[in-house]
């Protein structure tokens, strides 16, 4: 059961063949366009059972013109599956969907990825700090945020 | 024997040894310095994996209560001695120094553990190197966690401080 819908996830989600690639813990890998992110979710959400949103974070490719892969990750309740969506965006607009509307939960994650990443997520009318505070400049998990710089709230005494 | 002479402590009838004890010398700040030394109050703020050191050492095995140091007050306005427990990030220091400035004096102040001493191993946006940083300390106890004799060897030493130390009760200066 888990090999078809595998199957037909690989054939459906995203037609052009070679696009999706099964990594070695058994988690279906789609590598996907800005546009094709929501349209993906809505048919992994609806017609393939996936109704668990697990995470969304990025990774930041310091050197890559499109610098920042965004990831998604679904499970299904249903089958013992897991299905992780990476999607490129450029430094000067990153931006992908909200997912707050198909998934409650990712309004939240959501806020986190924009803390330490800066990815704006259109849709989501709440992206204030939830980690970090007020007034915190730049996104730290940033490769070019300095790892010894610090942005007191206090005062030091000395 | 007029009103005058009888003396405010009732004696014992000359000879008599019945064990009481009517006056006793000392300096004042031995004798304040001693009575504070065994009636710590500990306010635990307590942010990090160190609590289960301070759990380990507070419990019978350890027993800080022996030290007189048992009984955590859960207010502020009611301690006397601050466990700083865990590591302090950014985003937490103002409530440290809040907490820090409810305290009534006089009042002392236990890092415990080295995140709360030097910010350990980290070194990122989010951590505070270290709490003398934001707040004076009195005793440092390193150890990723603290043995517990490390602890009761913090809470002696901070003893030893407090019977040393000048307390002003009255004015001052005195």
């Amino acid at each position: 059961m888990a090999a078809t819908l595998l199957e037909s996830l690989q054939q459906q989600i995203v037609p052009e063949a070679g696009a999706a690639t099964l990594s070695h813990d058994g988690c279906l890998v789609f590598r996907l366009t800005r546009d094709e992110v929501v349209p993906a979710v809505r048919r992994l959400k609806e017609e393939f059972g996936f109704d668990l949103f697990l995470d969304v974070t990025a990774v930041d490719w310091p050197a890559d013109a499109l610098r920042f892969e965004v990831v998604h990750h679904f499970a299904s309740t249903r089958q013992p599956l897991r299905v992780r969506l990476k999607t490129r965006v450029a430094q000067a607009d990153p931006s992908v969907d909200s997912l707050a509307k198909l998934y409650g939960s990712a309004a939240f994650m959501e806020r986190e990825c924009h803390d330490m990443y800066g990815i704006v997520f259109i849709g989501n009318h709440d992206l204030r700090p939830i980690l970090l505070y007020e007034g915190f400049a730049g996104h730290p998990l940033r490769k070019d945020y300095p790892k010894t710089r610090e942005q007191p709230l206090v005062p030091y005494r000395h | 024997m007029d009103a005058r002479t009888v003396p405010i402590v009732p004696v014992a009838p000359q000879g008599a040894k019945d064990g009481a004890f009517e006056y006793l010398t000392t300096r004042k700040d031995e004798l304040v310095g001693w009575a504070r030394k065994f009636s710590l109050f500990p306010y635990p703020f307590v942010t990090a994996c160190c609590a289960m050191e301070f759990m380990a050492v507070s419990a019978s095995p350890y027993d800080t209560d022996r030290f007189g140091a048992a009984l955590p007050r859960f207010s502020p306005r009611q301690a006397d001695l601050l466990m700083v427990v865990g590591t302090v990030t950014h985003k937490q220091a103002p409530v440290l120094l809040k907490v820090y400035e409810q305290m009534c004096e006089p009042k002392w102040v236990m890092a415990f553990g080295v995140c709360a001493s030097s910010g350990g191993f980290y070194q990122n946006y989010a951590a505070v190197l270290g709490i003398d940083r934001i707040i004076p300390v009195d005793v440092y106890i390193p150890g990723c966690p603290p043995r517990p004799e490390m602890v009761i060897d913090g809470i002696m030493q901070l003893q030893d401080k407090i019977a040393r130390s000048q307390h002003a009760i009255l004015t001052r200066t005195f």
